[in-house]
Parts: C-alpha cells; sequence; structure tokens
C-alpha cells in the first residue's frame, strides 16, 4: 500500500469550489420533506383563528370518522403526558397545544395524525372548536400597562404583561455626561417585527420506534446536539436513545433555532402510535407561528459636546414578545446583546433599559441572521450618528471619523463590558468611500439638489459581536457555548471531519475542509465534513449568530494542529531525525537544511502501518474550543438612492459594502454570504414586516403580505475588504454570515433620509415603503408652509 | 397545503366544455391558467364539486387583428400577449400588462379570459378592457351573450357571467392611425397585486382626442372605468394641463382604503401620478 | 384518475387523485424530490418545472392538467451522466447556497436561455423574478446564467466549425 499522491493544499484563502454543490445542483439534496420512511403517517395542526380567547369545547368526533385519520390530539391528552407546556430557549414556558386559552393567532390548538398529508388537512377542517373571545393587546405599550388582562395567566404569581426588565452600562455616569452635554440627539424608532422566512419551512419525521426505544428525529435544526439535550428533557426521553439528524437545511437564519410545538406533538404522536410521523409546516404557518425577529421600539439618545465628540449614550427599549417569551438568546441578556449598541464610537458611558412585553402576536423572537439583537443595535446607533450629523451640521463622514475608537485603541473595552478584539475602522471607511467615488457623488447629489431632484448619500459604520461564547458568559438554556470538531485521518491521507456545528447554505462541508488543509497539508477534496447527526458528531451548540466559524472552525483548526503535533512525533520517526530538526512546509515535514521530507500522507499511512515505539497508533481527535472572546467583525457600508418625490418610491443607485471579517477563509463563499445579508438588509429596509390589525389579526401571514424581494427589486452590490485578523482566533478568522443583514439596514434608510434632507424630513419607519415617503415628504412640506 | 377533493373532466371541444357546464351548473367550475383558482383551492377558499379544464380546447388562445376588430381568445397567456409582436407594436396597453402581471412563471400560465372571470379589484386585464372599450363574448349552450367590459365585472369576484357561460373571447375595435395607448402599474415588488395601475387608450385625429379610454386597477371593489376622465379628454389637444385635468377626474372616483400599501391620499395620489404619466405615454405614442 | 405524464422523457402511467398538485406528484409518487415546495400561494418559484419546455410552478399546477404531456425536472438537467452546463456554472459562480431554490433557478435560466442566448444583468433578473432566493442576493445566480449562455454559444459556435 502506497500513501496517495501529493495535490494542491487549497487551504484558507482559496475560493474553492463548494463540494455540497454536487448534490444540489442534479436535486440529490435531501432536505427535510424529502425523508420518507416506512409506514410514515403525515400530521396537520388546528390552530386559532383568534388572537386571544378562552377554548371552550373540542369536538374531534367528525375528524376522527373521516377514513385514513388515525389520531387527532389536543392539549388535554398531552397534559396526560405532562406535555402540554415546554420551556422555551430563554427561560419561559410555551403551551404546545392550548389547554385553557389561546393567546396569539395562529396557534398550535390541536393536531390530526393521517394516512396522507391531504386526508390531515381535510380532518384538520373538520375539528371543530368553540372560543369565548378575550381582550386583546397587539400594542406592548398599552399590554404593558394593563393589569386588568394578564395574557400569561398561566404563571404563578404573573400579575401584568411584563415579560422581563433588564439594564445594562453605568446610569449614573451617563446622567452626569447627558447633564453636561452641549447637545443631545434624540430618536424614537421601531425595528419592526420581521421574520427569517427561510425558503424551507420547518418540519420533522418523528419515529421512535416502540420496539427499541429509540427516537430519530429528522428536524429542520439549526442546533442539533441542543435540541437532543432538550427533548431529553422536555419528552423525559433517555439521551442515548434520541438520535437528531438535521438533513440538508434549506436556509435557517436563525427561524430554526427554537423548539416548535410541532416536534414535540409529532414525536408524541409518534411514540404513542409506534409509527413515524411527518409534520412539515405551511408557508402561512411558518410565518404566523414560528420564531419571528426584531420588534424592537427604541429610544435612543446621544450626548455631544459641540465639536461633535459623543460622550455617552442612552437607549431604553420596549421590545414586544407576543405570548410566550421565546427568544433564542444567552440567558444572562435578556435583551441580547444590544449593548453593543455604542458600536464603533469610543464613548465614555451608555446606560441601556428594556422592557419586554407580552402581547397576542406569535412568540419569539429569534435572532434573524444577526447575532442576539445586534441588529437592532447597530441600527439606532447608525441612525443617531446620522442625526447628530444634521443637528451639529457636520458630514456624516466627518462626525464618525471624530467618534471612531482609533486602531491603535484595540483591544478595546466599551463602556458596556465588551472587549472588542480587534479593528480598523477609518481603513473599512476609507475603502467605502474610495469605492463610491465620495467625493464625485457628493457633488452629484448637490447637483441633483439643485434641479430639485432627491438622490441620497447614507453610510453605515457598524460592529458586530459574533461567536458565543466564551462558556463564561453565554449559554442557551444552559448549555455552555462551545463548539467542536473531531478529525479523524484515514491510512491513505483522507480525512473525515465531524463538526458541532450545522451548515445551511454556509457551505461548512468546504470551507472546514479548507481550515484542515491549511493545518494539516490535507486537500479540501480529500476530507468530508459530517455535521448534523448527534450520533456521529461530538457535541456542540449548533450554527447562528455568526458562530460557527468563531467557535467549530476554531475547534477545527486547534484539533488539526494537534493532530499535525502527533504527525511530526512520526515524521521524526520516519526520517530519523529528531522532532527539532523537523520543519513544517504546508504538507510536509522537512528536515531543516535538507531535501528530505516526508508528507503529511506518509505520516498517515505510518500513524496505522509504522508507528513509532510508545506512540499510540492511529491519527485522529477531538477538541472542545471555549473561546477566550467573541470576535468583532466590522465594516462600512454606503448606499446611493433617489427618490422620486411624486410616488414616493426609492430606488437604490449604488451598494457600497466594504467587509472586514478577520482572515477570510473562502472569499468567494465570504462574498456571498455578504450578497445574501446585504438583500436581507435591504428587504427590512424597504418592505419586508408582520403587523397585526386592532383584533390581533397577523397582516404578513404568506408571500403575498410578507414582501421578500426579488432579483429585479434587489440592488446591484459592490463589495470591498479590508482585513484585520482576530487576534485570538486561532486563524485569525471572524464570522461574518450576518454582518450584512446588521450593518446594511441603516445605511439603506440613512440614504433615503439624506434625500429626503432638504426638505426636513427627520424620521422614516422602516421598513420605508414608498407611502411613507410620500406622506412624510408631505408633512414636511406642510410643516415647512 | 392541499386541495379539497374534488371530480375533474378534461374537454377537448368547446361543444364539450359547454354540455359540462350545462351538467354541473353552479356546482361546476372552469379552470383556466389555474393561476388564482389553485392557490384559492388550496386555501380552502373554493371547494368546487368538479373542475372543468378547458385548457385542452383548440383555438382558444388565438389574437387576431382583422376587419376592423382586434381578438383575443380567452385562453391567450399573460406573457404570451405580453410579447406579441402586435401588441409590443401596436397595443402598448396589452402589451405592458402583460409583462406585469404577477410574475413570470404564473405568467406563462394564467389567462387573459381566467383573470376578467375571477374580477379581483387589483387585477390588471379587467381595466385593459375597459380602456380598449372591449367586448366580452360569453357562451353556453346555444346561446351567446356580449357584455361590455365595465358592465361585465360587477364587483369584487363577480361578474355577469353565469355558471353555465363561458368566456370565448374578447375583442375590440381595431386601432387606426393615431391610436396610443399605456399601461402604468405600481407594485411593491415582482408578484405584488397593483397599488394602483392605470390602463389608457388614445385616439388622435387632427390634434385632438377624437377617444378615450381609461380604466383603473386597485381603485374599488371592481376595475373602474373612469368615464369622466375621458369626458375630460375627448375633443381636446393634448396637453399637460388636459391630463392633470382628467387626473382630477379619474381620483374623483377612486374609492380606496387605507392598508400596508399606504393611505387613500397616497393611492389618490398615485393614480393622479400614474393618470398624468400615463396619458403623456400614450399621447406620445399616438403621435408617432 | 389514470394520467401518463412524461417526466424526463420517461413514461409514467399513474392513478392520482384530481386534486393532487403536480409537484406532489413528482415528489411523492415518483420519487423526484429535487422539486421543492417553498411557500403555497405561487410566489416563490421553488416547484418550478419546465412542462412541454415551459417553466411553471408545479404548485400552482395539477397532476391531471399534465395528462399527456412532457415535464423535465432538475433531475433531468444531467444527460448521459454530463451535467448541464447551468448546473456546472451554478458551482463555478456560487449560484447556490442552501440549494433549496436552485433547480428552479436552474430550469428558469435554462429557459432562458434557449430563448436569449446572451441575456444582460437586467433580463436574467427579470426572467428569475418569479423564483426568491433568500441566501444569495442574486447576483451569483445571475452570473450563472450569464456565464451558461456563453458557454452554450462558444460550444455551439465550436460544434458549428
Amino acid at each position: 500500500m502506497e500513501p496517495s499522491e501529493q495535490k494542491a493544499v487549497r487551504g484558507v484563502g482559496h475560493s474553492v469550489r463548494r463540494v455540497e454543490d454536487d448534490r444540489f445542483i442534479v436535486g440529490r439534496g435531501n432536505y427535510l420533506d424529502d425523508v420518507k420512511l416506512p409506514r410514515m403517517l403525515h400530521m396537520a395542526i388546528v390552530r386559532s383563528p383568534l388572537a386571544h380567547a378562552t377554548i371552550e369545547s373540542i369536538d374531534i368526533s367528525e375528524a376522527m370518522a373521516l377514513e385514513g385519520v388515525v389520531a387527532v390530539v389536543t392539549g388535554k391528552d398531552l397534559e396526560a403526558h405532562k406535555l402540554a407546556w415546554m420551556p422555551t430557549l430563554s427561560g419561559d414556558t410555551q403551551a404546545v397545544l392550548a389547554t385553557d386559552k389561546v393567546r396569539f393567532q395562529g396557534q398550535e390548538v390541536a393536531a390530526v395524525i393521517a394516512e396522507s398529508p391531504y386526508v390531515a388537512a381535510d380532518a384538520a377542517e373538520l375539528v371543530e372548536i368553540e372560543y369565548e373571545p378575550l381582550d386583546i393587546f397587539v400594542d406592548p405599550y398599552k399590554a404593558l400597562e394593563n393589569t386588568e388582562t394578564i395574557i400569561r395567566s398561566d404563571k404563578e404569581g404573573q400579575a401584568d404583561n411584563v415579560a422581563y426588565e433588564w439594564e445594562a452600562g453605568d446610569k449614573a455616569k451617563t446622567d452626569q455626561l447627558f447633564a453636561e452635554a452641549d447637545h443631545v440627539v434624540k430618536l424614537h424608532t421601531h425595528y419592526p417585527r420581521s421574520h427569517p422566512a427561510p425558503l424551507e419551512t420547518c418540519g420533522c419525521v418523528a419515529d421512535v420506534n416502540g420496539a427499541t426505544g429509540k427516537a430519530t428525529i429528522y428536524l429542520t435544526s439549526q442546533a442539533p446536539h441542543a435540541h437532543r439535550t432538550l427533548f431529553a428533557l422536555v419528552a423525559g426521553l433517555p439521551e442515548q436513545n434520541i438520535r437528531v439528524i438535521s438533513p440538508d437545511v434549506g436556509g435557517g437564519f436563525g427561524n430554526k433555532v427554537p423548539i416548535y410545538p410541532g416536534y414535540v406533538v409529532a414525536t408524541a404522536a409518534s411514540l404513542l402510535l409506534d409509527a413515524p410521523v411527518k409534520w412539515v409546516e405551511s408557508r402561512s404557518e411558518n410565518l404566523m407561528s414560528t420564531g419571528f425577529a426584531r420588534d424592537y421600539h427604541m429610544d435612543g439618545e446621544l450626548a455631544l459636546t459641540s465639536d461633535g465628540t459623543i460622550t455617552a449614550m442612552r437607549c431604553h427599549i420596549t421590545s414586544d414578545h407576543g405570548a410566550f417569551f421565546a427568544d433564542a438568546q444567552p440567558t444572562k441578556f435578556r435583551a441580547g446583546l444590544v449593548h453593543i449598541c455604542t458600536g464603533s464610537y469610543d464613548m465614555q458611558a451608555a446606560h441601556i433599559t428594556a422592557k419586554g412585553a407580552y402581547t397576542n402576536k406569535a412568540p419569539g423572537g429569534v435572532a434573524y441572521r444577526c447575532s442576539f439583537r445586534v441588529t437592532e443595535a447597530s441600527y439606532i446607533i447608525e441612525r443617531l450618528v446620522q442625526n447628530a450629523a444634521y443637528e451639529l451640521g457636520m458630514s456624516p463622514v466627518e462626525i464618525r471619523r471624530k467618534n471612531f475608537i482609533k486602531k491603535e485603541q484595540f483591544p478595546y473595552t466599551s463602556c458596556t463590558g465588551f472587549i472588542y478584539d480587534s479593528g480598523d475602522y477609518d481603513a473599512s471607511l476609507d475603502k467605502a468611500l474610495e469605492m463610491l467615488g465620495y467625493d464625485e457623488i457628493m457633488a452629484e447629489r448637490d447637483a441633483a439638489r439643485a434641479e430639485g431632484r432627491l438622490m441620497g448619500v447614507g453610510i453605515a459604520t457598524f460592529t458586530e459581536v459574533v461567536g458565543a461564547g466564551n462558556s463564561k458568559e453565554y449559554d442557551i438554556a444552559g448549555l455552555k457555548m462551545f463548539d467542536s470538531a473531531e478529525l479523524r485521518v484515514h491510512p491513505t491521507g483522507k480525512a473525515i471531519l465531524k463538526l458541532g456545528v450545522q451548515t445551511q447554505g454556509q457551505g461548512h462541508e468546504t470551507t472546514f475542509a479548507q481550515i484542515v488543509a491549511n493545518e494539516l497539508g490535507i486537500p479540501p477534496e480529500d476530507i468530508a465534513v459530517g455535521h448534523g447527526d448527534t450520533d456521529n458528531t461530538p457535541y456542540g451548540l449548533g450554527t447562528y449568530a455568526s458562530r460557527s466559524t468563531p467557535t467549530g472552525g476554531a475547534a477545527t483548526a486547534v484539533i488539526a494542529r494537534k493532530l499535525r503535533d502527533k504527525a511530526k512525533k512520526i515524521a521524526a520517526h520516519l526520517l530519523e531525525a529528531s522532532e527539532g530538526d523537523l520543519e513544517w512546509d504546508s504538507n510536509k515535514f522537512v528536515v531543516k537544511g535538507t531535501d528530505k521530507s516526508v508528507s503529511i500522507q506518509d505520516c498517515a499511512f505510518a500513524a496505522y502501518t509504522n508507528p513509532p515505539d510508545g506512540e499510540e497508533p492511529g491519527l485522529e481527535g477531538v477538541h472542545y474550543y471555549d473561546p477566550p472572546n467573541m470576535t468583532y467583525p466590522f465594516g462600512a457600508y454606503a448606499v446611493v438612492v433617489e427618490v422620486d418625490p411624486e410616488t414616493g418610491e426609492w430606488e437604490v443607485k449604488r451598494m457600497v459594502a466594504v467587509d472586514d471579517c478577520g482572515v477570510r477563509i473562502n472569499p468567494m463563499v465570504v462574498d456571498g454570504q455578504i450578497h445574501g445579508g446585504l438583500t436581507e438588509g435591504y428587504a427590512m429596509a424597504s418592505m419586508q414586516y408582520i403587523h397585526y390589525d386592532d383584533d390581533g389579526n397577523c397582516v404578513g401571514g404568506n408571500f403575498i403580505d410578507y414582501l421578500i424581494p426579488t432579483a429585479v427589486e434587489t440592488p446591484k452590490f459592490e463589495l470591498g475588504e479590508t482585513v484585520t485578523p482576530s487576534p485570538h482566533h486561532p486563524i485569525g478568522a471572524k464570522g461574518v454570515g450576518e454582518s450584512a443583514t446588521v450593518g446594511s439596514p441603516a445605511a439603506y434608510v440613512n440614504a433615503v433620509l439624506d434625500a429626503l434632507q432638504p426638505l426636513g424630513v427627520k424620521n422614516l419607519e422602516m421598513p420605508v415603503t414608498s407611502g411613507r415617503v410620500w406622506e412624510a415628504i408631505q408633512a414636511a412640506k406642510a410643516a415647512a408652509e | 397545503m392541499y386541495p379539497p377533493r374534488f371530480d375533474y373532466v378534461a374537454p377537448t371541444s368547446l361543444e364539450e366544455a359547454l354540455d359540462a357546464l350545462a351538467e354541473h351548473g353552479d356546482e361546476g367550475k372552469i379552470i383556466a391558467g389555474g393561476q388564482s383558482l389553485i392557490p384559492m383551492l388550496k386555501l380552502r377558499f373554493a371547494s368546487p364539486e368538479t373542475l372543468i379544464d378547458i385548457n385542452r380546447l383548440p383555438g382558444m388562445d388565438g389574437v387576431s387583428e382583422e376587419g376592423g376588430t382586434l381578438r383575443f381568445g380567452a385562453l391567450c397567456r399573460h406573457n404570451q400577449l405580453g410579447a406579441h409582436p402586435l401588441m409590443t407594436s401596436k397595443y402598448h396597453v396589452v402589451a405592458e400588462a402583460g409583462t406585469l402581471i404577477a410574475d413570470p412563471l404564473v405568467r406563462n400560465m394564467g389567462s387573459l379570459g381566467g383573470s376578467l372571470c375571477h374580477a379581483d379589484p387589483q387585477a390588471d386585464w379587467g381595466s385593459v378592457m375597459i380602456a380598449l372599450k372591449a367586448t366580452i363574448v360569453c357562451q353556453k349552450k346555444g346561446a351567446t351573450r356580449e357584455f361590455g367590459a365595465a358592465e361585465f365585472m360587477e364587483g369584487i369576484f363577480t361578474t355577469k357571467l353565469a355558471d353555465d357561460e363561458i368566456v370565448t373571447e374578447i375583442r375590440c375595435d381595431a386601432a387606426n392611425g393615431g391610436f396610443g395607448s399605456s399601461y402604468l402599474k405600481m407594485e411593491r415588488k415582482v408578484g405584488d397585486f397593483a397599488t394602483c395601475g392605470t390602463a389608457i387608450a388614445l385616439t388622435l385625429k387632427d390634434g385632438t382626442i377624437a377617444s378615450a379610454g381609461v380604466g383603473l386597477t386597485a381603485m374599488g371593489a371592481k376595475n373602474l372605468h373612469a368615464e369622466d376622465a375621458e369626458k375630460v379628454l375627448v375633443g381636446q389637444a393634448p396637453s399637460a394641463e388636459l391630463f392633470a385635468e382628467a387626473a382630477e377626474a379619474a381620483v374623483a372616483i377612486a374609492d380606496v382604503r387605507e392598508d400596508s400599501r399606504g393611505t387613500p391620499e397616497y393611492k389618490k395620489n398615485v393614480l393622479r401620478t400614474f393618470m398624468k404619466r400615463g396619458l403623456a405615454k400614450a399621447a406620445l405614442r399616438a403621435q408617432a | 384518475m389514470e394520467v401518463t405524464i412524461t417526466v424526463n422523457g420517461r413514461t409514467h402511467t399513474k392513478s392520482v387523485e384530481p386534486r393532487m398538485l403536480l409537484v406532489h406528484f413528482l415528489r411523492e409518487e415518483l420519487g423526484l424530490t429535487g422539486t421543492h415546495i417553498g411557500c403555497d400561494s405561487s410566489h416563490c418559484g421553488a416547484c418550478t418545472v419546465l412542462v412541454d419546455g415551459t417553466p411553471l410552478k408545479s404548485c400552482t399546477y395539477l397532476a391531471v392538467m399534465a395528462n399527456g404531456r412532457s415535464v423535465e425536472t432538475v433531475e433531468g438537467l444531467k444527460q448521459g451522466g454530463k451535467l448541464h452546463v447551468i448546473q456546472e456554472e451554478f458551482k463555478e459562480q456560487h449560484g447556490l447556497q442552501c440549494g433549496y431554490c436552485t433547480p428552479g433557478m436552474m430550469l428558469v435560466g435554462k429557459a432562458l436561455l434557449e430563448e436569449n442566448p446572451n441575456p444582460t444583468d437586467d433580463e436574467v433578473r427579470f426572467a428569475i423574478s418569479g423564483n426568491i432566493c433568500r441566501c444569495t442576493g442574486y447576483m451569483n445566480i445571475v452570473k450563472s446564467i450569464q456565464a451558461a449562455g456563453k458557454r452554450m454559444q462558444a460550444e455551439s459556435a465550436d460544434a458549428a466549425e
């Protein structure tokens, strides 16, 4: 036997084409709905049409009588097994199937299990439920004031509709700085309720084998290990008997982090019926009942000196969580990491308070393509800074430069307690302005204004905090936020890498192989990457919050290095040299000053065929990586728009995005992530939101009302980069999947506001619809008269 | 989502189709392109006993301009009309609407007749046919009825079409010289229903507007016929002032509500703007 | 009701309920799961297939309507063991991420290139505007389709020589 031939290593920095594409382009992906098991039954959920009502009666007889119906499950049935309620990821509880009352439109009330999905849908219509309506609260401010109607009457001691209160920062110092300020800038704005809406909805196939007791649960999951543990805790199943398989996932964006009632009901039904049960949401079910995002009402204030120096920031948040506080975020941070809201600016103090409200809306909210509320934080500071520039008569560029944390200040401890690992904010802004041709664009804008056209230039310079944990501070439902990688190098020099994180389109099967290639010299095509199967991967917290590269990627680099260390011992044995005389050269050990070398493949072969005396055979290992800190990606975005003054429509003329995510593992994949994020940022800025009428009816419960931009509306992006490595990440990388969603909404909104600046328009709420723009123009004109 | 149970027949001649309609009466439902009906079935907003699929009827998708008459078969697909050389060169109002309805995939299947019979006030073809002063031909076993487009549409999702009838053809006078038309539509994204749409057809003779047709989309409970606006236009020479006056006449009949597309004031403003722009565009084409 | 439908060149005769959607016929009856479901309301295009060469949403089309017709799905793109150029270019240009919209995008792209072998950026965007992608921001999808068009032209020019 001979080890395999040498090939190009193509590690970090190469735009390696994605190995996962091979199955997707031929239609051979294996998404949840593609899973088909023998004897499989189908589940449909019966949902409440009302937003708040007691359940008077449920009659399942007609549904049960339909041919092909196997069972109809209600909350009472689950109650008997103590499964009517389940914990959320933020320490609250959530009804699985409603027993007492319904608390939002679309809430799960009963489930039909039938032989085909068509029959399940037929039977769902036949379940008769009588409701008695209750007062409805869709406005979080009104819900918080009210103590008559308690939405969460199920919670002992709950005498109001307050979900939580939370604060961060230094109130006294902040108050003092505001008292001393020359100028205070204020902004009240709402980051509207949005929904990640991955193109594949959520679903599961629960297969509890009555003979073996083994529960195999196929799940659209961004966090299969965490979900397995929660299943063990909620359903009382022994954890070794639970196998969660997250197959190919058609996009997640945070939507597939929580556990949803449908999963629990399907699993319970499978257990009771001893048959696999499939449940796949419709799009309406997805939008109306699973993890929404945002819905933060924010009052932000900046204290400034007369020269434009920001001294302090205040932010109060009223957050609307719907009927159940079902955020997925670290226990310690009730409002998420929104206290990163001081952004890229060096200020002395900040004080952030948050009050969470229960309302009669769908529960949430998840971090939609963002790290725990960083999107809201970035939005408020970038809007405030632009307003400050206008109020002080400075340019939005000048005020940012003046207040940026400087390159030499890193690592920088922010006044709310974050330690920013690295940054060079001036460099990224310089680059963006250069790409844009800022001076020319501003001249063009001014010329347009002189003609009466409404052209605007908007800037946003963001700082994110991603890659949770460290485990001291960050956990999900008590599970510490580390992550893991297991690497096995086979005798022929090929390898298998198994991950605790889970890809949903990010390309881990390619990029994580590149990390191994970088550290161990095995080409990516010789490395199979496994993920998403709890029986066959080491424990991890999953993929969200841009954490895969900072945690799982770091674990991968570290385990590869550990194996390289072992390989070095083997190399020394093969070369009959001392370890100290060996040098690593991308994929081989060379005896210093000679041309004698052995490749990593030679070492792998020897690990199984000729290990050194006293050395454990084999070449494999697992590493659990607990990051010392988060990573802090940043960037500068600039948007040019023109507004039609007659209709209020606005069009993006240019969109320049400079991102710094440290070292780029696969530049092609990074650019793809940024394109996607910029699009979702544009969607939120322009059209995509969910709202409720006074009766609690969801507007935005399908793709007719919940608007997703097509290729026609989506701007054409111009990307640039700077590279400031993370000092603590093994390969200097930071997370990037969410930067563009976090940073870009403010850039778009600031651009439209800049266009309307000559008219005196001070604020626009997202989504910045043409109607809202036109109304703002009319109001400004009326005010000027 | 899954449609409810129904029976299905697929006649291969108009005669068979009319027989099927006569047999099934109000329990039968014609499916043409199905791009509105199938989603409604999936939502279970509709539950017909029998679907009568007319997609296999021969000769129902023709377009012809002969003997002073422009004829459209009811099964003309939106994309077919949007790309039709006669439309893109002469009847711009048809070509423009045909490329703005829904999205490219829906347009490949959705049909002119189906859309008219569905009578969604936010749909586009009704306004176009009002502007063209088209006649809608409804046939049943042994009888034919004809309606003007404005008359055909009665209200939200309701038309003159009887349960046993089928729309076979839509026709209008062919344009001679001096004809110009336009369709403008505000949609929030591709695939959205209209916030506002204006269908305009003008014929100019010796520098004055000899005839005018104006249909409005999403401005009321059905596609509206802006007769007052037409009256303002006819007999006058095109001018910005005239178009502004016609726009006001159109705005006067708009009956709109606030929703996520905007306030009534906003929607009326869009109508005003589009009327002016659409008229200017149509007049320019008429003068070309 | 019995239907006979040719899918990717193979003729299948099956008994189906009239209410069965074409997408379910393909996925459940034939096991061709490359055609996806994303929205229910005919707004996302994940279920796009070609019926007699025309791209349609198979979630808004009954299986019985396809009786006697010819359907092409993503599984039919690869011919004789060779990937279609559009498949190769989606990989080469990073035109996909999660892969869920990809089958529909490629089929629409293929149909577009047959009519317009050298489309502009805006022409591609217009053609794919019935298909939603949540991952890529469309930038590289447009590039993939354009690149496929260029290669197909070059290949047919070579063949003509």
